[in-house]
């Protein structure tokens, strides 16, 4: 399978990356080796395998359902590129 | 009295506790080199002088009064991957250059706690996205060592490249890497040093930046075994704020070193005699088989027949992970922000300006492996195949207690090479790749140079959570490689 300039540009679109027509080709080109590489996976059967999410030899451990941090804005707003008071601040969103 | 920089941890520790010398002492002899080298070699991103004066004061009066930690002193190298409370965390991106993070990873927390002195930040592959350190926001990292009769700059892996270099060059005593898919392992081998990943789930990923969690593991870099021991000891433990955090006892590591090799399997498997090894890479681990089977030690042929989709899997999966991981780089939180027209103006204009190359190229080769209609062809087919991987490793440990293999194909080369397209690069970690999606313990230990007079390193694989056994024959290997070649750069007694 072989991605085209679009798909390119809906990949990048999705992933919320601005790409110039410039980089367009050259992605296309380094993203398709990389599908290609991958494509030998085809080969394996896996049937009836179950799949593997992770590396960790246990079930997720459930904790309780209670807050156990927090009181810090201004922690959590040192490094904010832009704020109001004790708000995050982003371009207008709605007119 | 020695060169201060030349001694391993476990010496200086006796150093410091007879008093031979004092912590701020071997603190400034580090600073003194990293001064003297690091305008050559580009090891760190941030240099932390007066705190690691302060923290070396600090275990000095610790000593005095009878509370030394178990590192008091020792003056470390961090990853630029781990959150330090007031100390700017960059990941080698420009993303992330004006971030300082309000609070401390727990592996870092831990080895301060310890007494450990920090020198600085040391320089990676962007987000821990890279073989060679070529990709740092900060510039590449040179290896210390270099080709006979050459002064050509070589890469000293990645993508814990400059905790590597760091500690081959001796401006650090030993260094915190973390390992994705050999990002301990690789560097360690390039540039002469010991590095070892651990168990996943063995130390804490809380506070380290996030590359593919599922893969991610903190570990030590130093120049010995024990030195590697001695770190992991103090960096390994449950953390409750890390969901995957393992809920184990932390053994002793250090006195598993001694434990020889008299009785243990090792499985030789047969799927990493693969093309693009070099000769004296093949011929080493000859050796090396030759050294454990001296050393009491049975060798038997193992496979493990899905090694070669190993990469291939990893390629999806890590990408994909890092997609999902990268997307809270959005510009309005924490990190750089480029300004927009409007939200999605801001978020796609600041993406762009911020992550290098070969993030672009993963988050995107992520966002389409996970994208509607194409997720079950590759991720989860990915995640099938990690499984069959899994299941190699198992059976194989049902017959051996280790694994022996190379580290890597080749020894380090040089800046610029294999740069021609990304699948190339990737073909550096075809040896270390399966481990990370097992999630099984490695270790690579510096066995021999190469033709060219670079090292090589060996891989020893462990069962889950049996990194003793691991240190027992890393241990065996480097007693019998008696590896004491030195690189070109490194810190030196003056005249």
């Amino acid at each position: 399978m072989s991605l085209d300039t679009a798909t390119v540009r809906r990949i990048a679109k999705l992933a919320r990356i601005r790409v110039d027509e410039a980089e367009v080709a050259t992605l296309q080109t380094e993203l398709n080796a990389i599908l290609g590489y991958v494509e030998q996976l085809g080969e394996v059967d896996v049937e009836g395998v179950t799949p593997l999410s992770g590396g960790a030899q246990m079930a997720m451990r459930l904790r309780q359902d209670i807050v156990t941090d927090g009181e810090i804005p201004e922690k959590i707003l040192a490094n904010a590129p832009d704020r109001e008071g004790r708000f995050f601040a982003v371009p207008k969103v709605v007119e | 009295m020695s060169f201060l920089p030349d001694l391993t941890i476990a010496a200086a520790l006796d150093g410091l506790a007879a008093k031979r010398f004092s912590a701020v002492e071997l603190t400034a002899a580090h600073l003194d080199a990293i001064a003297k080298l690091d305008g050559q070699l580009n090891a760190f991103i941030t240099q932390t002088p007066e705190l690691a004066l302060q923290m070396a004061q600090a275990a000095d009066a610790a000593r005095a009064a009878g509370t030394a930690g178990a590192l008091a002193g020792i003056p470390l190298a961090i990853k630029d991957l781990f959150c330090t409370e007031g100390v700017r965390t960059t990941a080698a991106s420009k993303i992330l250059e004006p971030f300082i993070p309000p609070y401390e990873s727990t592996v870092t927390a831990q080895l301060k706690a310890a007494g450990a002195v920090f020198l600085g930040k040391a320089n990676l592959d962007e987000f821990a996205m890279g073989s060679s350190n070529m990709t740092s926001a900060y510039g590449a990292v040179t290896n210390p060592w270099q080709r006979e009769g050459s002064g050509e700059k070589l890469v000293p892996g990645g993508s814990s490249g400059g905790s590597a270099a760091a500690v081959a060059s001796r401006m650090a005593m030993g260094a915190t890497g973390t390992d994705t898919g050999g990002s301990i392992r690789q560097p360690a081998s390039f540039t002469g040093i010991t590095g070892i990943k651990p168990t996943y789930g063995r130390c804490s990923r809380y506070g380290i930046v996030a590359f593919a969690s599922s893969l991610d593991q903190a570990g030590p870099m130093a120049r010995s075994v024990e030195d590697c021991a001695i770190l992991l000891g103090a960096m390994s433990g449950f953390d409750a704020r890390d969901s995957t955090s393992a809920e184990r006892m932390v053994p002793d590591f250090r006195a598993a070193v001694r434990r020889g090799v008299k009785g243990l399997r090792i499985g030789v498997p047969a799927e990493y005699r693969m093309d693009g090894m070099s000769a004296e890479t093949e011929a080493l681990w000859a050796k090396g088989i030759a050294w454990l089977r001296e050393q009491g030690a049975e060798i038997v042929d193992v496979s493990l027949p899905h090694t070669k989709y190993g990469l291939p899997v990893y390629y999806i999966v890590a990408p994909a992970e890092a997609s999902s991981n990268l997307a809270r780089y959005d510009g309005v939180r924490f990190g750089a922000r480029v300004d927009g027209e409007d939200l999605i103006d801001m978020y796609e204009k600041t993406r762009a300006a911020g992550f290098g190359a070969e993030v672009k190229r993963r988050i995107m080769i992520g966002t389409y492996v996970l994208s509607a209609g194409y997720y079950d062809a590759y991720y989860l087919k990915a995640q099938k195949i990690r499984a069959l991987i899994l299941r190699d490793f198992d059976q194989a440990f049902a017959k051996v207690d280790a694994l022996l293999t190379p580290t890597a194909p080749t020894a380090a080369f040089a800046m610029g090479e294999k740069m021609d397209d990304p699948v190339t690069m990737y073909l550096n970690d075809v040896f270390t790749v399966p481990a990370s999606l097992a999630g099984v313990p490695a270790i690579s230990v510096p066995a021999g140079l190469d033709g060219q007079g670079l090292p090589l390193g060996l891989q020893v694989i462990g069962r889950h959570f049996d990194e003793e056994t691991v240190f027992a024959v890393g241990a065996a290997l480097e007693q019998a490689a008696g590896f004491t070649a030195l690189p070109a750069i490194r810190a030196k007694e003056a005249a």
